[in-house]
């Protein structure tokens, strides 16, 4: 006998159902239906953002190789699942050698974005030459919690693009999948899960961005927006929701198939730079003869 | 004890507690949904009705301060809020708190009688409460002899807390019976009936300290000694759940719990208080959430 998967939400390393108790099909190139699929509710995203804002403190604290370790476990995970993607990726209507090649690139960027993790902060900080008696530095800290609207158009492609720089770089994430392609986020929420990283720091719902997005935008403990190939007015109006704790909207229109859609901007982006004046007592004691 | 005190002899048979029907009702407390309109004055009478707390080892006057300025400014950012009905500290802080919050209208609540194990000399526990009045105390927090109760001494808990409601005279004694302490609900329900009769003007779960505290089930017998005994004397008898309230969602089911079975009388500071820390904030960040409609931050709320 087929059993079929139950595709439930992702918040604080648990799988539960939608507090709202709905739910949406999903339906084949063909139109054959191929699961039911959680539309999640404005009071999902509030516990989503607190279990995110839970799991922020020692996330952000934790050494940044020990966070590339579990980005790179990430990858090593979704290499044992493949096919179960490439499976996911083409039952929603894509053909075997694009869902392939979607996959492959995924577990790449992963690879790559585990390889940044003890790389940016050397890259993003300065020490700054200053008229007074100070050491001067700056360095980057993480934003927060951050609000992802994965791109719309693929499966998993958008959400390793987004996700990744963003836990990278210390930060904790709530997700909301694409609408139409779901599958492969909730399954890609149970390779998070077998893969060391902490419960909260990636939360992942599915449902309509149209209901969720401006809760997620206009709540006060979201400290970015990330959105990527979504219309001008979506656009301006998670902007203008977002206005009442100045968090940070990033858009991004990239194709995420290309390779050079990835980098350090991609994590400088969710970092917020700080710098310390730090009294000495001659502008001589920071030369090298200090 | 004196002639004119009450007598333990008085207190009457306390009955057996069913325990999985106290589960069962409270549990039907829990599934009432409170929005809107509702909600919004729930969440003020909440706040109204906190003993702010803080009973620390670590406590320092600018502690206690900054807990009384707190007491009367929750969130100036929006008008209209109420102030809690108290704070609760350390008898050595009272005339702190006394000085910090000069003449305004919230009580100042000490505990006393070597708080929180009252593992003290019966002396030391009168001079404990006298010293907590003398500085200015408005309410003393009792707490029993756990271990002379569970070992069956129960008329020295009884005559214990009658001293102590004679040296507070015209003051409001609460007293703690530290449930999580007390192991069954049979036990809850004997050292309430036993703290009424003794003169108790509030009966309180817990100290805080110990786990379980204030948990609807504990709250419950406790709330239904208290109707037994006002439906057998026509005399009212306060209620504070106190430690593990955190959450706004708790604290309305409290609310809808006491008016279920006390009635709407109760429903005043001035016979139910919330003896928490963290709970005005998680109110406070709910009632904002209903004024604009996005869900807050506590970054934007004061710490202390």
């Amino acid at each position: 006998m087929n059993v079929l998967k139950t595709y439930k939400i992702y918040i604080g390393g648990q799988f539960p159902r939608t507090e709202s108790g709905r739910s949406y099909l999903v339906k084949d190139a063909n139109g054959n239906p191929i699961a039911n699929v959680c539309q999640s509710s404005k009071k999902d995203i509030r516990n989503a953002v607190q279990a995110a804002r839970k799991a922020f403190g020692s996330w952000s604290e934790r050494s940044a190789f020990n966070r590339g370790q579990i980005l790179y476990r990430i990858a090593e995970m979704l290499e044992g699942r493949k096919m179960q993607f490439i499976e996911e990726l083409t039952q929603q209507g894509q053909s075997l050698e694009s869902a392939t090649n979607e996959i492959e690139i995924c577990i790449d960027r992963i690879v790559y974005y585990a390889g940044w993790c003890d790389k940016y902060q050397q890259i993003l900080s300065s020490v700054n030459p200053v008229n007074s008696s100070h050491f001067n530095f700056s360095m980057a800290e993480s934003t927060g919690v951050v609000g992802i609207l994965a791109e719309q158009n693929t499966g998993l492609l958008g959400i390793i693009s987004q996700l990744l720089p963003v836990i990278a770089g210390g930060n904790t994430a709530v997700l909301i999948a694409s609408e139409q392609l779901p599958l492969c986020a909730i399954t890609f929420a149970e390779v998070l899960e077998t893969s060391d990283v902490p419960a909260g720091v990636v939360n992942i719902l599915t449902g309509s961005p149209e209901e969720m997005l401006p809760t997620l935008a206009e709540h006060m403990d979201v400290n970015a927006i990330f959105l990527s190939n979504v219309d001008k007015e979506m656009e301006k109006s998670t902007q203008l929701s977002a206005v009442d704790n100045l968090k940070r909207v990033i858009v991004k229109n990239d194709d995420w198939t290309q390779e050079n859609a990835q980098g350090i901007n991609y994590i400088s982006s969710f970092q917020e730079i700080k710098t310390t004046w730090h009294p000495i007592e001659q502008i001589g004691g920071a030369t090298n003869s200090y | 004890m004196k002639a004119q005190g009450p007598l333990f002899s008085q207190i009457p048979q306390s009955p057996t507690i069913d325990k999985v029907g106290v589960e069962e009702r409270v549990a039907r407390f829990q599934t009432r949904s409170i929005k809107g309109p509702s909600k919004m004055q729930g969440l003020s009478k909440v706040l109204s009705m906190i003993d702010l707390t803080t009973l620390e080892g670590k406590d320092t006057p600018n502690k206690v301060r900054q807990m009384c300025y707190k007491a009367q400014h929750l969130h100036d950012f929006h008008e209209g809020l109420p102030t809690v009905a108290a704070v609760c500290v350390y008898p050595s802080m009272v005339s702190v708190a006394r000085e910090a919050l000069k003449d305004s209208l919230i009580k100042i609540a000490s505990v006393s009688t070597a708080f929180p194990s009252g593992q003290a000399p019966f002396e030391v526990k009168k001079m404990d409460t006298q010293f907590a009045i003398d500085s200015g105390a408005d309410e003393i927090d009792m707490v029993i002899s756990r271990g002379k109760f569970l070992e069956g001494n129960h008329s020295f808990v009884f005559d214990e807390i009658a001293a102590i409601k004679e040296i507070c005279g015209a003051k409001r004694l609460k007293v703690i019976l530290e449930t999580g302490e007390l192991a069954t609900l049979d036990q809850v329900r004997r050292a309430s009936d036993i703290a009424i009769h003794a003169g108790a003007d509030f009966i309180k779960t817990s100290t805080g300290k110990i786990q379980p505290a204030a948990t609807m089930q504990v709250t419950y017998t406790m709330l239904m000694a208290i109707r037994d005994h006002f439906d057998r004397t026509g005399k009212m008898v306060g209620m504070k759940p106190a430690g593990g309230i955190s959450t706004s969602k708790l604290a309305l089911h409290n609310l809808v719990m006491v008016n279920e079975i006390l009635g709407e009388a109760w429903l005043s500071n001035e016979w139910f208080r919330f003896g928490a820390s963290s709970l005005a904030n998680d109110v406070l960040m709910q009632y904002m959430k209903q004024v604009t409609g996005k869900y807050q931050s506590a970054d934007y709320f004061t710490i202390d």
